[in-house]
C-alpha cells in the first residue's frame, strides 16, 4: 500500500528545497542551532545563488518523486550577485507554466525570500509549504513505485 | 542564426504518444543559441515528457542527447547508439537537422519537436527577429543595408506601400516598416538619391522558386576525398 | 524531312516577322478626356462577394453618366469578390468605362501579363496598378501572397508590353499590343514624408500616366506636395486625380484619421463635422468644396470620388460641384 492511498497514516509530502548559500542556507543553519522544530519532510540543496537554479533541476526533482519544491533566496535587493534572486523569480514563474503543461499544480513550486538572520522564518516557511503541498496530496507524477516488485519479493 | 521555437507541448505529447521509447535529440548550434533546441532545452523537454507520462500512467522511457550540429553527418554518428535504443527520435533541431537525422537513420521514425522560424538576430535576451529571407541574390547595397525581401510584408522592392504609418508596418504595429528603415538609413548616409532608382523585377530563380538549391565547391570536395598514401 | 522540321532547321529570317503596330493614344475615353483638357470624374465600384450580378448592374446604373469612368477594385481589403476583370468586362458591355485595378498580391508576372492581354481583349483599357492590401486583413488570412513584382515593377512590365511589344521575360508580344492607359495610386500624406514625391516620380518613370490619390482633406498639405511634384517636372506627363471621400459623421472622420494610413484630416474638418447635426450633409458640403478647391491646383486633371457603399451620393456631389456631368450634359 502506498502512502497516498493509506487511510490511516497521514500523507507526508516529500519536499526538495534549493537554498542560496548566502541567506536561506545560513537561516536554516541558524534554525538548527536555535533548536527550532520544523517538519523533517524537506531535503535541502545548497546553491551558490538562486540565480544558478536551472529549470531542469526543478523538473528533475519532481521526476524523482518530489511532491513539492521550494526555492529560498535572498530578499529582493540583497542578492550577493546583485540580481540572481530576481532571475530565479522569473525562472520559477516560467517553470510553474511548464508544470501546468504536464498537469501538475503550479503551487507545488514556491519561491521564498529571506535573510541569513531569519532562522525562525525558515522554520515557518518550511511548515507553510509542507502544509500547502499536503493539502494538494501526493504528486500525480511521482515515479511509479517499485512497490509491487517489493511486495512479491 | 536559424531561429526556432519548440512546438506546443501538447502537440509534442500527441506526436510521441504511439511510442514507448523516445530519444529527445538536441542540436548544439543555432537552436541552442536561441534557447529552443539545445542541451538544456532537450533536458527540460525530456523531463516534462517523463512527468506527463508518469502522471497519466503511460509507460514511456525518454532518453536525451545533444550533439554539436545535426546538419553534419559526423556529429549524427555520435547518436547511433541511443537512436538504436528507441522507437522514435524527437529532434528539436531546425528542419535541416531533423531531415538529416532521417537521412542518416533511414529505418527510424524521426519526429519534429521544433518549428523552424527564420534566419534572424537576437534583439535582446528573449527576443529574436527575422533579417534575411535567403533570396539568393543580395541587394542590400541598394537598400541602405535593410532588406526589403525579409522586412517588408509584401517584399516590395520599390516601397513603401500606402499602409505604412509612423514607421510601422500595416501588418502589425509591433513591426517596423522595412521601407521606412531603408529611407531613414539612406538619408543618414546621404544617399537618398539611390531611392529614386527603380529596382527592376527580380530573377527569383536564385530563391525558393528556382527549385531546391545547392552550393558546390569542387576544390573542397576534392580535398575531402584525398586518402593518405 | 517534314516541312515542320525543315522550317526548324532553317528559321525564317527575323525581318519577316513584323512587330505589331504601335499603340497610338488615346486608348480610352478617360485618356481622351484628359488629353483634351477636360476635367475627369472617376468613382469606385466594388464587385459583390458572390454572383449577385444585379448588384453590379445597379451600381452601373447609379454611376453611368455621372462619372467618366469607375474603378473596379481587385479583391479590395483582401476579401474575395467577383474578379475585377470580369466586373470590368460587364461594365464595358453596359457602357460604363472601367478603370480596372490590379494588385500585385495575387498574381505573378505570368498571370499579370496574361490577365492584362485577356482584359484588353474584353475591351478594358484603363488599368490601375497597386500593391494590394495585405492578405492577413482579409477573408483568407492564411493565403500565401505572391508579390513577385510590386506596383512600380508592374507598371514597367505593362508599359513594356505596350510600348516595346516585349514581355517581362524578353519575348515578343505577337500580333497586337495591349492598348493601355496606365494608372497608379499616390498617397500625398503617407509616411515617410521624405519620399512622397520621390515615389511618385518612380511611378511616372515606370509608366504611370495618371494617379488617383488617397483621399484629400488637408488642402494645404496637398498643394505643397503638388508644388513639389510640379517642380520635379512630373505634372507635364501625369494627370493627378485627387481622391474625395464624403464623410458621414464626425466619428467616421476621427476613425479614419486614427486608423487609416496615409490620411490626414485637419482638426477644423472634424470640428465642422461635429458642428452639424446632419453629418451626411456636412460631409457632402466638404466634398463639394474640396473638389472646387483642388480644381484650381495646377496639375489636377479630375477627381476620384470614393463614396464607400454610398455610390448613390456620387451624382449629388458631381452636380453640386458644378462638374457638368450627368445624363444630357
Amino acid at each position: 500500500m502506498t502512502e497516498s492511498t493509506s487511510q490511516h497514516t497521514p500523507f507526508e509530502p516529500r519536499l526538495v528545497a534549493f537554498l542560496c548559500h548566502y541567506c536561506a542556507f545560513a537561516a536554516a543553519d541558524m534554525a538548527g542551532s536555535m533548536r527550532l522544530q520544523y517538519p523533517p519532510n524537506v531535503r535541502n540543496i545548497r546553491l551558490p545563488c538562486t540565480g544558478k537554479l536551472d529549470a531542469g533541476h526543478i523538473l528533475r526533482a519532481f521526476e524523482e518523486g518530489a511532491d513539492g519544491v521550494m526555492i529560498a533566496g535572498c530578499e529582493e535587493g540583497s542578492c550577493h550577485f546583485l540580481k540572481g534572486n530576481l532571475v530565479a523569480k522569473s525562472r520559477v514563474n516560467w517553470v510553474k507554466t511548464l508544470l501546468a503543461k504536464v498537469g501538475l499544480e503550479p503551487e507545488r513550486l514556491h519561491m521564498y525570500n529571506l535573510s541569513s538572520a531569519m532562522g525562525p522564518r525558515w522554520a515557518a516557511i518550511v511548515q507553510e509549504h509542507v502544509e500547502r503541498v499536503r493539502a494538494l496530496g501526493p504528486s500525480p507524477a511521482r515515479a511509479p513505485r517499485p512497490a509491487k516488485s517489493e511486495a512479491t519479493k | 542564426m536559424i531561429v526556432g521555437e519548440q512546438k506546443p507541448f501538447e502537440q509534442i505529447v500527441k506526436l510521441i504518444e504511439r511510442y514507448r521509447r523516445v530519444l529527445v535529440a538536441g542540436c548544439g548550434t543555432c537552436v541552442s543559441v536561441c534557447f529552443a533546441g539545445g542541451e538544456k532545452e532537450a533536458g527540460i523537454l525530456a523531463s516534462m515528457l517523463r512527468l506527463e507520462a508518469q502522471k497519466n500512467g503511460r509507460p514511456l522511457e525518454v532518453l536525451e542527447q545533444t550533439v554539436k550540429r545535426q546538419c553534419d553527418m559526423e556529429f549524427l554518428e555520435e547518436m547511433t547508439t541511443k537512436v538504436g535504443q528507441v522507437d522514435a527520435v524527437l529532434s528539436i533541431a531546425c528542419g535541416c537537422g531533423i531531415q538529416f537525422m532521417a537521412e542518416r537513420f533511414q529505418d527510424k521514425i524521426i519526429l519534429p519537436g521544433l518549428n523552424t522560424k527564420f534566419i534572424g538576430v537576437t534583439l535582446e535576451q528573449g527576443e529574436w527577429a527575422e533579417r534575411c529571407a535567403m533570396c539568393g541574390d543580395c541587394i542590400l547595397d541598394r537598400t541602405g543595408g535593410v532588406c526589403p525581401v525579409a522586412r517588408c510584408a509584401k517584399r516590395l522592392h520599390n516601397g513603401p506601400c500606402g499602409g505604412s504609418s509612423g514607421g510601422k508596418c500595416e501588418v502589425g504595429k509591433d513591426r517596423d516598416c522595412g521601407w521606412a528603415l531603408i529611407v531613414q538609413r539612406l538619408q543618414k548616409l546621404g544617399e537618398l538619391e539611390r531611392y529614386a532608382e527603380i529596382i527592376p523585377p527580380r530573377n527569383w530563380t536564385t530563391s525558393r522558386d528556382g527549385g531546391q538549391r545547392k552550393v558546390v565547391r569542387e576544390d573542397l570536395k576534392e580535398q575531402g576525398r584525398i586518402e593518405p598514401r | 524531312m517534314t516541312e515542320a522540321a525543315a522550317a526548324k532547321k532553317a528559321p525564317k529570317p527575323a525581318a519577316e516577322k513584323t512587330p505589331p503596330p504601335p499603340v497610338v493614344g488615346p486608348v480610352s475615353g478617360l485618356e481622351k478626356l484628359i488629353q483634351s483638357g477636360g476635367f475627369a470624374v472617376t468613382a469606385e465600384l466594388g464587385p459583390p462577394k458572390g454572383l449577385d450580378l444585379e448588384a453590379i448592374h445597379k451600381k452601373v446604373g447609379i454611376l453611368k453618366g455621372w462619372v467618366d469612368a469607375a474603378n473596379v477594385t481587385d479583391n479590395q481589403t483582401a476579401v474575395v469578390r467577383v474578379s475585377s476583370i470580369a466586373t470590368a468586362a460587364i461594365m464595358v458591355q453596359q457602357g460604363l468605362e472601367p478603370v480596372m485595378q490590379m494588385v500585385a498580391r495575387d498574381r505573378n508576372r505570368i498571370a499579370i501579363q496574361s490577365d492584362m492581354l485577356g482584359a484588353t481583349a474584353l475591351g478594358i483599357r484603363n488599368v490601375l496598378c497597386l500593391s494590394g492590401d495585405h492578405q492577413t486583413f482579409g477573408s483568407e488570412p492564411g493565403a500565401a501572397n505572391v508579390y513577385d513584382v510590386d506596383s512600380i515593377q508592374m507598371l514597367g512590365i505593362l508599359k513594356g508590353m505596350r510600348d516595346d511589344a516585349k514581355f517581362a521575360g524578353g519575348t515578343d508580344v505577337e500580333g497586337g499590343r495591349p492598348p493601355l492607359f496606365l494608372g497608379a495610386a499616390w498617397s500625398p500624406d503617407a509616411d515617410p514624408a521624405e519620399v512622397r514625391t520621390l515615389r511618385l516620380a518612380k511611378k511616372v518613370r515606370a509608366g504611370a500616366q495618371f494617379v488617383q490619390t488617397q483621399c484629400i482633406f488637408d488642402l494645404a498639405q496637398f498643394k505643397l506636395e503638388m508644388k513639389k511634384a510640379g517642380d520635379m517636372g512630373l505634372l507635364d506627363k501625369l494627370a493627378v486625380l485627387p481622391g474625395i471621400i464624403p464623410l458621414k459623421s464626425a466619428g467616421m472622420a476621427k476613425f479614419m484619421r486614427k486608423n487609416v494610413a496615409g490620411i490626414s484630416i485637419p482638426e477644423d474638418v472634424v470640428k465642422r463635422m461635429e458642428g452639424n447635426k446632419d453629418g451626411k450633409e456636412e460631409g457632402t458640403k466638404i466634398a463639394v468644396e474640396t473638389i472646387q478647391a483642388v480644381r484650381e491646383i495646377p496639375g489636377v486633371r479630375g477627381v476620384h470620388i470614393m463614396a464607400i457603399e454610398w455610390e448613390s451620393k456620387v451624382a449629388d456631389i458631381v452636380s453640386r460641384a458644378g462638374l457638368k456631368k450627368g445624363p444630357g450634359a
